[in-house]
Parts: structure tokens; sequence; C-alpha cells
């Protein structure tokens, strides 16, 4: 009898320390199943960043670096044009990213560096407990924005949509926004991540997949509420699709099964 | 043998070239060298200033700060280059553009109309090669035999041609200072 | 066969040497007085088919660094004091996942954005570790283009030997002035053994997935890595230490001075030998680890020290814990980016002499 379904070989068979209802399980679900779907597993590296995700080297098995906060993209620069017929995923959270990486990010997607960036947007800062992220919607609550974010009363700023921010760099070549508040959104995103690698590997250019994910834990609710909260609040913000593509292979966009 | 040298003029006259080949010359006479440049914060028209060092034994300090011998390239540099020079040292001075003398009697001064040779030979800008054929001379620590190999590898492609006349300008000044 | 000598400066002798190297990967934001060793290896590096990045900023350099070195790839950054301090973070991180690289600082005049001309303020941060956290660096510093070229060559070898990043101190002056350079034997980097620690080619390697990491959250674990870190340091301070000595023996008074500063000590000794005083240079060429033994040995045999430095005083302090309160040390130092001259050195030591 043909096994539809199995646990895959790149993510071992542990329990993870995730949070209950938390993205990111699933999220390494999917990417390791990408990675033994492509047969990439001994040549695959990932970068995991500071934050909730930092102990991805607990549950991938395969080469891990864990580089300084928000410095991710760079340390992929590094590996990746050392080992350019590796995969190099760099895993990155919304403060790795959006925040104290910003300028990282830019100039790894301005210079078509080929690794592929798997932005998790939680829209809060998870692992240090519950602080305004550059993602959180206005309104939201945060401990460092106890009345919600407030933009221009309390000069919080807005939050910032950023693969609408990188689409307009050149060597972006691939920005796709996906979630995984439910089977059909996280079908479509695993996808976008087989396109964003079959591109890395073809030596494309940045590719990019940014996941809305949820954290029940710091939004203060629980798992159905929190993805419930997802879809209700953050994709009327951050809409869910193909951002950009220009991959010379564009001619057919990612299709949930 | 060494010989310290400070070359001072403003940017543009040369001052840093001269040092270059002043110091490659040198070495392929077997010479130890050493050459610190300073520049002024503009890139043209400020000062223009080098330490250049060349021994048979071990350089040290390579600042030159008491030099044997001091080349002069415009009246803006006779302050700090009287000041630099030895007791007894030797400074040579570009007359086209220096109208007042350092006042050190101590020392021996030759006067090298550098630019108006260079412009009898048909370019002013070898006027830093004529000083320094006068220098090579005047102190004998540099023979500027080598000039013929060093000057190919020295211009970049398109200033070859001025090859020859930097060479005539170096031969040139030898004779000023006989 | 022997080399030919080579009239270069040393910001360029320095990028050679690490070509010569094997180095696979340069990262690199300018600043002055080291963006010829930046342009260098934007030539040489690229024609060459290795890897140049001109970085978005210093702290991207040295996180470049860090991704390179975990490949096993001899990796390199270099800049200047106010770019070194960006560096840190960097730096503490190598130190922690226990990745080689080589670090170049031409050093210039601070605090802050100080100056451009040279100086040795930078002896704490280099000799201290740098950055947060329990560590050290290597730290060579040359006295002039040879010696930049050599100890550059050989620092990517040290760096892989002892697993931890390595410093080249040098200074505005060696990195802008022109010497004549004999270059070391160029290694080809594919001729270089892959790394059974690093990340990649882990079938070719036959071994267990890798983990580049330097966080460990249980208390107990961290403290017995950052132990066993030591006792390498350890190790390190028994076969490393690297100085020079000129005319100590009879010597009453000795300099100690590192890089630029030992050159015009050196002339200021010249001096004063040709005056009849018994003056010597004990000249450290590795900072860390620092000769405190081979000073103390000295100060026992009843030398005065006379510290010469391009700062306030930060060697001082390094020379003072080597003797123990056994000798006087005294200090002469100039800072903003002036460089002592040997008269002035040399008037110190007279001075000394007559108390």
């Amino acid at each position: 009898m043909e096994i539809a379904y199995k646990h895959p070989k790149s993510l071992k068979s542990i329990q993870t320390k995730y949070c209950p209802g938390c993205g990111h399980g699933v999220i390494h679900r999917i990417i390791a199943e990408v990675v033994d779907e492509m047969g990439l597993q001994t040549r695959a590296i990932i970068t995991n960043p500071v934050g909730c995700s930092i102990y991805a080297d607990m549950y991938f098995d395969f080469d891990s670096v864990q580089p300084a906060h928000g410095r991710t993209p760079a340390a992929s620069t590094g590996i990746k044009r050392m080992l350019p017929d590796h995969l190099v995923i760099c895993y990155q959270g919304d403060g790795d990213l959006a925040a104290i990486g910003t300028a990282e990010i830019i100039h790894a997607a301005n210079r078509a560096e080929k690794f592929t960036t798997i932005f998790v947007n939680n829209a809060i800062y998870g692992m240090t407990g519950g602080q305004m992220a550059p993602t959180t919607l206005v309104g939201q609550h945060a401990t460092t924005a106890p009345e919600g974010r407030d933009p221009i009363n309390a000069g919080m700023g807005y939050p910032i949509r950023v693969c609408e921010l990188l689409a307009s760099l050149e060597g972006t070549k691939y920005l796709a926004r996906g979630a995984v508040n439910n089977m059909v959104n996280i079908r479509r995103t695993k996808k976008y991540i087989r396109k964003a690698f079959e591109a890395q590997m073809r030596g494309e250019g940045f590719t990019m997949i940014e996941i809305l994910s949820q954290c029940p834990t710091n939004w203060q609710m629980n798992p159905v509420e929190s993805v419930e909260w997802l879809e209700k609040n953050m994709i009327p913000y951050y809409p869910l699709g193909e951002i950009k593509d220009t991959l010379s292979t564009a001619a057919a966009p990612a299709q949930a099964h | 043998m060494t010989e310290k040298t400070f070359m001072t003029g403003f940017g543009g006259q040369g001052i840093i070239s001269m040092g270059q080949l002043w110091v490659y010359c040198a070495m392929k006479e077997g010479l130890k060298v050493t050459f610190f440049p300073f520049y002024g914060a503009e890139k043209r028209g400020g000062i223009a200033r080098a330490s250049v060092i060349v021994s048979d034994s071990e350089i040290t300090s390579p600042i030159v700060t008491v030099a044997d011998s001091v080349v002069i390239m415009n009246q803006d540099s006779v302050e700090i280059g009287e000041k630099v020079c030895k007791e007894g040292g030797i400074i040579c001075v570009n007359s086209s553009l220096v109208k007042k003398d350092p006042a050190r009697p101590d020392a021996r001064i030759y006067h090298i109309p550098c630019n108006e040779i260079a412009l009898k030979l048909g370019n002013v800008r070898v006027a830093n090669m004529i000083m320094m054929g006068a220098l090579s001379k005047v102190t004998g620590a540099v023979k500027l035999q080598d000039l013929d190999t060093i000057l190919p590898s020295y211009f970049s492609s398109n200033k070859r041609s001025l090859i020859e006349i930097n060479i005539a300008a170096v031969e040139e000044g030898k004779k000023v200072v006989a | 066969m022997a080399e030919e000598i080579r009239l270069m400066k040393g910001n360029e002798a320095i990028g050679e040497a690490a070509v010569r190297a094997g180095c696979r990967a340069y990262f690199g934001y300018p600043i002055t007085p080291q963006n010829e060793l930046t342009a260098y290896m934007a030539r040489h590096m690229l024609a060459r088919g290795r890897t140049f990045i001109q970085a978005e900023s210093e702290v991207a350099a040295i996180n470049m660094v860090y991704g390179a070195a975990s490949t096993g790839a001899r990796a390199m950054t270099s800049s200047s004091s106010p770019g070194v301090s960006l560096k840190q973070e960097g730096i503490s991180y190598l130190c922690g996942a226990d990745l080689p690289a080589v670090v170049i600082n031409v050093a210039r005049a601070g605090p802050g954005l100080g100056g451009i001309s040279p100086a040795q303020g930078d002896y704490f941060q280099a000799t201290r570790g740098g950055g947060h956290g329990d560590y050290y660096t290597i730290v060579l510093a040359p006295k002039g283009v040879q010696e930049a070229a050599d100890l550059t060559y050989e620092a990517f070898g040290l760096a892989e030997k002892w697993r931890m990043p390595v410093l080249i101190l040098a200074d505005g002056l060696i990195g802008q002035m022109m010497e004549g350079v004999v270059l070391p034997e160029p290694i080809d980097p594919v001729n270089l053994q892959r790394k059974s620690w690093a990340v990649g080619h882990s079938v070719e390697m036959a071994r267990p997935y890798n983990h580049i990491s330097s966080i460990n959250l249980i208390p107990d674990e961290l403290e017995a890595m950052n132990r066993k870190r030591f006792e390498r340091y350890a190790q390190i301070k028994k076969e490393l230490i690297r100085y020079e000595e000129i005319e100590v023996e009879d010597a009453d008074i000795v300099f100690v001075a590192y890089g630029t500063s030992a050159r015009v000590s050196h002339g200021a000794l010249q001096i004063a030998r040709a005056k009849g005083m018994k003056v010597g240079l004990f000249r450290p060429i590795t900072l860390w680890p620092f000769p405190y033994e081979q000073l103390y040995r000295l100060a026992e045999r009843g030398k005065r020290f006379l510290c010469v430095e391009m700062s306030m005083g930060q060697m001082i302090e390094d020379v003072r814990l080597a003797v123990s309160g056994k000798a006087p040390v005294y200090f002469y130092g100039r800072c903003g980016g002036n460089i002592p001259s040997q008269e002035e050195v040399f008037a110190e030591a007279l001075r000394l002499s007559g108390k």
C-alpha cells in the first residue's frame, strides 16, 4: 500500500517547544516537505534567526547556522556565495527582518542574492514577550504599545508591508505572501516555497516568501481565536498572493491543489 | 648610508610621484626604502608632502623629522622645509617658484629652475623629474639608473609616450647642479 | 625560487597577502585610511572568480564573514577604527561559534569619528575581546609593510588552527606607506581542505549535520563551553607569544612599543646609542597573547621601561601588569593622529636617564 502521508525526513521526529497554535511548527513542516520533495536534505542549510525560531536547528534535520539578530541575510549571503550549489534558507521573523535587520534584507535583496528568505510575520515579538513589531497592526496591543499601536499620537509608525517594500528592487525575482491559518493557505504557501526554492537552485536571484503566522500566546487568545484573528485582521492589511514574479519561468502562477 | 629626504610642494606638482620613483629606483639599486605621503584634505592644489628614506640598512622611523635633504617645490613650502632640514643639510629649491631663500645659512642650498627647464623641454609637468635628477646628483644616494625599466610599468598605458621626456628631464636636472 | 621584491603600499600588501593565503571571500565597507585595501580586493578577488562584496555596512560585512566562515572558507574583512567598532558584535559571535576569520584594522585617531591620521587608540578594544562576553581574539601588530603582509598571510592559518578570529592591528601609517616587500607563496583555495566542523558538503565529508551557533541558555553548559575555550586560550599563550628585542641586554631603559611607535622608538634608540646611552627596545608582535613573562624577566633584571604609544596610554596597563611593580614604567604618548618623532622619544629617554 502506498504511504500517502508521513513525517518528512528533513524534520526530526521530536515535539517542538513552540506554543500551542503557533505557526512556526507548520511552517517548519512545509519547508521540510519541500526540501524532501526536491531531494535537497543533504545540501540544505538554514540560518535560524534570533527570535522564537532560534532553536529551529533542533527541528530541521540538516545543516544550520545561527547568526546575530537581524544579520541573517548577511550571513546567508556569505554561505550562499561560498556554496552556490546548496539550498540556503534564510529564516527570519518580523523583528529580525523588518526592524533590526532592515538594512541587511534590503541590500541582500538588491544584490539579488540567490538564497530564499522565509519571513514569518506574526505581528508581534514572541521570544521577548509580546512587544510591538514593525508589522504590528494599528490598534493592536503589545507590552510596548499598551493602548494599542498608535502611529501618529504615540509616534509608533505604521505596519510595514515588506513584500511591497522589496518589490521595487531589481534584484528581487519572486516575492509571495502566504499564511498558515488554514489548510488552503498552508497548501498555497507550500507551493510558493517550492517555486522559490526551485528558482534559487536555478540561480535566478532573490526570492522571499512572507508567511502570516499566528502567535496565540502573545496575542492573548486561544489557538482557534488566533487563526480567526489572522484571517480578519492581518490578511486585509497584508494581502496574500504572489506580489512579484519576474522569474524566467513565470508563466504558470503557483496554484493550490 | 641613509638618506632621509623631505619633499614638499603643492598638490599637482608631482611630489608623490617624485617620492615614489625615488624609492622605486633606490630599491632597484639594492637599497631599503620607505615612502610615506601626506596630503591636505583637498584633492587638488592643497599641500603635498612626502617622507622618503633610502638606506643600506634597516630603516627605523619612517617619518622624516630631521632631514638630510629637503626638496621645496613652491614658495609656501619654504617655512616647513627650512625647519625640517638637519644642521648642514641639503636644500633643493625650485627657483622658478621660490623667490625667497630658506633662512638656513648652515645648509647647502641648490637653486634649480625646474619649471623653466621643463617648459624648455616642452612640458611643465616634468618639473618634478628635473628636481629628482638634481637631488640624485647632489645627494648621490640614488643614481636613478633604472628609470627606463621602471617608468613603463609606473605609467598607465595612456602616458607611456611621456617616458622619454621624463628621462630627459632627469638628465637635465643632473646637469643643472653638475 | 625567491620572489622578487616589490614596492607596495601597506594596504595593498595586506590585500595581496590575503589573496595569496587562499582567501575566498572578502567583505568590506569603504573607510579611510584603508580604502586601497578594499579596492585591491575588488580588483584581485573578482579577477580570480572569488567573492568580493562591498557591503552595505561594516555590520553586514562582518556577518557575511560569519556566513562564509561557517562553510569553512577563508574569509576576511577590513576597516578602520570606527568601522571596527561596528564589527564587534560580529566578532563576538565568531568567537562564540568558534569560527576562524581575519579582521584587519588600519587604525585611525578617535574617539568618535576622530581623524583619519594614524593612531593606536584601539589597543584596549583589540586586546580585550572588543565586544560582549568572555573571549579574546589573536591580535598581531605589524611594524611595516613586509610584516603586515607576512602576518596577514599567517593569520588565516592561525585562525583555522585555533578556530577563532585573528585581528591584524595596523595603523594609517602602515596602511599608507610604501616599502619593499617579498610576498609569500600563493595558495590555491581549491587545495585547502574542507573542514569537518563546517556546514555544506555533509555527504562528501561523511558526517552528521552540523549546527554553527553561539547560543546556549543553560548556564552550566555555557560555562563549560567558555572554560573549554579558555583552555584553548591557555594553549595559545604557550605556543604563540611573539616579540622582538633590540639591544635590551645591557640597557638601563627599555622602550616598550608596537607597530609604528616601535619603529619610531627604534630610531630614538639609535640616537641614544650614538650618544652612549644604554637604551633597548621591546616590541610585542602578538598583542594578545601579550608577552607578560618576557617583560617580567627584564624587570627582574632591573630595567626601567618607557612605554611609547600613539594613544593616551593603553598598552602601558599590560606593561604594568607584566612587571608587577618590579620596575618603574614611564609613558610617552602622542594621539589625535600625531606620530611621535624619534627626537621626541629620545628626549624623553634622556630626561628619564637623569632621574
